[in-house]
């Protein structure tokens, strides 16, 4: 990937980091993970801003870091557009010339003209002569987004630029910054702990867990298939189980658990009578409706049980279920509209029927113990 | 009055300052951006003049200037005349007497400027000296002006350091705090209540100048 944006970080201290990244132009990384698992070191390791022990750095076929050869270029040549968490605008200048001191390698002439050009492009025309201070949240950070691409950089870092702001705010700016993705041909990495903005903004997400990437891939790919249960639950998966192995057909494989067969996805790699780890996706659990028109049909793993706990976000009721009535076996999660509460009579205490998906139910290697 | 030590000692505060405001800056810096080992040290030794006594200082200066030591050897050799009792001692003791005062409000200056703000400058494309004129100085210079106004007040009412490499050479070191004390020993209230009620006069406008200004740079921000 010559093109784009590769990154390789190793070091033990002061930050453990075991990094491999590959961002291509065009493309939109986020890098997920808990408060320290070293994502920010991460992006500042690419800008140039701190020095790994080992590494290699290269973008646009040009090498920024190969620490090995000693190589490594200061932040003014590697040319990254930076958004930082607090937006690290010049508190003594305004909103324009915050812009144009990115224009460095402009004509003097041409600058606030080009500087008043990207303020427009972030809707900020009219407010060029505000210092930061008189500027509300969401316009500070859409002037440190100006400022981070006026520059022309070679690769764009976010370092949870929404988090600064209020809610509906914060769904304002990522319909622009999908908005300005679009015509911007390099490499993005977008630093954030939230996995739905994530989800949202990101073509591919990587996990991070004390410094290591554990696992990359599109955000669909990483819910449905984690690696580990670790990922899992850095993911925040909650339907997260151990079983048993019974054995693989060619269209599916057998566990056994909480004293029931589950068929699942087709997971060969697992032996029989070995240990798994399984999930299902929230998405992948079905709801039965107590009286189905046209009568019962057959379905995927149906799990009984009792209604433990309810919890109404938005339009949609999150559902907690103990299988077979068993406050002591680990409780199914699930989500329903609002809706359809009233019409299966959902309750605290009810008896509900759930169908686990076979085609969502996945197998991992589990957990050491 | 005696317009010769106020003339004297504004001299000695103006060639303070002009060394201390590019010494100040640089030791500043550098004790607030870098890490070193021994740094606790080199800071303790810079901030020692706010608590020795002056006559401490003032006697360690007269032992390391006197023609007894290497440096004052040196001086001699080079200029043909000696260090203590001259007005170039009088500037080197206040210069090194004066440290901390410019060195910890020009510190905290550049300290409180977000390590993410220098950060970004360099994402910008400016280069080190770039940043150096474009934002800190800027942002630091409320604390540059305050360690300026702390300096000059200070060398004007400076008294036992001066008097110990000094003396009180009239014209050469006989500072207007110095002329004070020589006045009240003669029993001549009147010219020490005349110059005293001056540097008093001198010293609130200055302070009260830099005060007013350090606000105005302030709301600049706003």
């Amino acid at each position: 990937m010559a093109e784009g944006l590769s990154v390789r970080l190793r070091q033990r201290a002061p930050i453990p980091l075991e990094v491999a990244l590959e961002v291509a132009p065009g493309e939109l990384l986020a890098l997920v993970g808990p408060s320290g698992s070293g994502k920010s070191s991460v992006l500042r390791a690419i800008a140039g801003l701190l020095r790994p022990r080992e590494g290699r750095i290269a973008c646009a076929g040009e090498t920024w870091l190969d620490a090995g050869a000693g190589l490594s270029l200061p932040p003014q040549r590697r040319r990254v557009g930076f958004v930082f968490q607090h937006y690290a605008l010049f508190p003594h200048m305004s909103a324009l010339d915050n812009v144009a001191a990115a224009l460095g390698h402009w004509p003097q002439a041409g600058r606030a003209a080009r500087a008043r050009e990207w303020l427009a492009r972030v809707h900020l025309a009219g407010l060029e002569e505000r210092k930061p201070v008189r500027l509300s949240g969401g316009q500070q950070q859409r002037v440190a987004v100006a400022r981070a691409l006026a520059g022309e950089p070679r690769a764009l870092l976010l370092d949870e630029p929404f988090s600064a702001v209020d809610q509906v705010t914060r769904r304002k700016l990522y319909r622009e910054l999908a908005e300005l993705r679009r015509t911007l041909p390099i490499p993005q990495i977008l630093v954030t702990h939230d996995l739905d903005e994530a989800a949202l903004l990101a073509d591919r997400i990587a996990v991070l867990h004390h410094g290591r990437t554990l696992q990359t891939g599109p955000p669909a790919e990483l819910l449905a298939r984690p690696a580990s249960p670790l990922v899992a639950r850095l993911l925040d998966q909650r339907n997260l189980f151990e079983g048993t192995v019974l054995g693989h057909e060619p269209e599916r494989t057998w566990i056994a658990w909480a004293g029931r067969r589950l068929e699942a996805r087709p997971a060969p790699g697992f032996a029989p009578g070995a240990r798994v780890a399984w999930l299902i996706p929230e998405a992948q659990v079905r709801l039965l409706r107590r009286d189905p028109p046209g009568g019962r049909r057959p379905r995927d793993n149906v799990v009984t049980g009792t209604v433990v706990e309810m919890l109404a976000l938005g339009g949609r009721v999150q559902v907690t279920l103990a299988p077979d009535g068993r406050a002591e076996a680990p409780p199914i999660a699930f989500s329903v509209a609002a809706h359809i509460i009233g019409r299966e009579g959902i309750a605290p205490g009810a008896e509900l029927r759930l169908s686990l998906l076979a085609a969502g139910l996945h197998l991992m290697p589990p957990e050491p113990a | 009055m005696d317009w010769q030590a106020l003339r004297l000692s504004i001299a000695l505060a103006s060639w303070t300052l002009a060394a201390l405001l590019p010494l100040g800056l640089l030791l500043a810096r550098l004790l607030a951006y870098r890490r070193f080992r021994g740094q606790g040290w080199v800071e303790a030794l810079l901030a020692l003049p706010l608590v020795l006594p002056p006559t401490v200082i003032g006697f360690y200066l007269l032992e390391g200037f006197g023609a007894a030591s290497g440096f004052g050897r040196a001086w001699e050799a080079l200029f043909g005349h000696r260090l203590v009792f001259t007005f170039e001692g009088l500037v080197l003791a206040s210069i090194l007497v004066n440290v901390p005062f410019a060195v910890q409000p020009m510190q905290r200056a550049f300290e409180a400027i977000p390590r993410e703000v220098r950060e970004a400058a360099a994402c910008c494309g400016m280069g080190r000296w770039r940043i150096v004129t474009r934002i800190e100085l800027p942002l630091a210079w409320p604390g540059i002006l305050t360690a300026l106004v702390l300096v000059f007040a200070h060398t004007l009412g400076e008294f036992g350091v001066v008097l110990m490499v000094g003396g009180s050479i009239p014209g050469e070191t006989r500072t207007i705090a110095i002329a004070i004390y020589d006045r009240v020993q003669a029993f001549d209230d009147a010219a020490a209540g005349r110059m005293s009620a001056l540097l008093l006069a001198i010293s609130l406008v200055t302070i009260a100048a830099s005060y007013a200004l350090t606000r105005r740079l302030g709301r600049r921000d706003g």
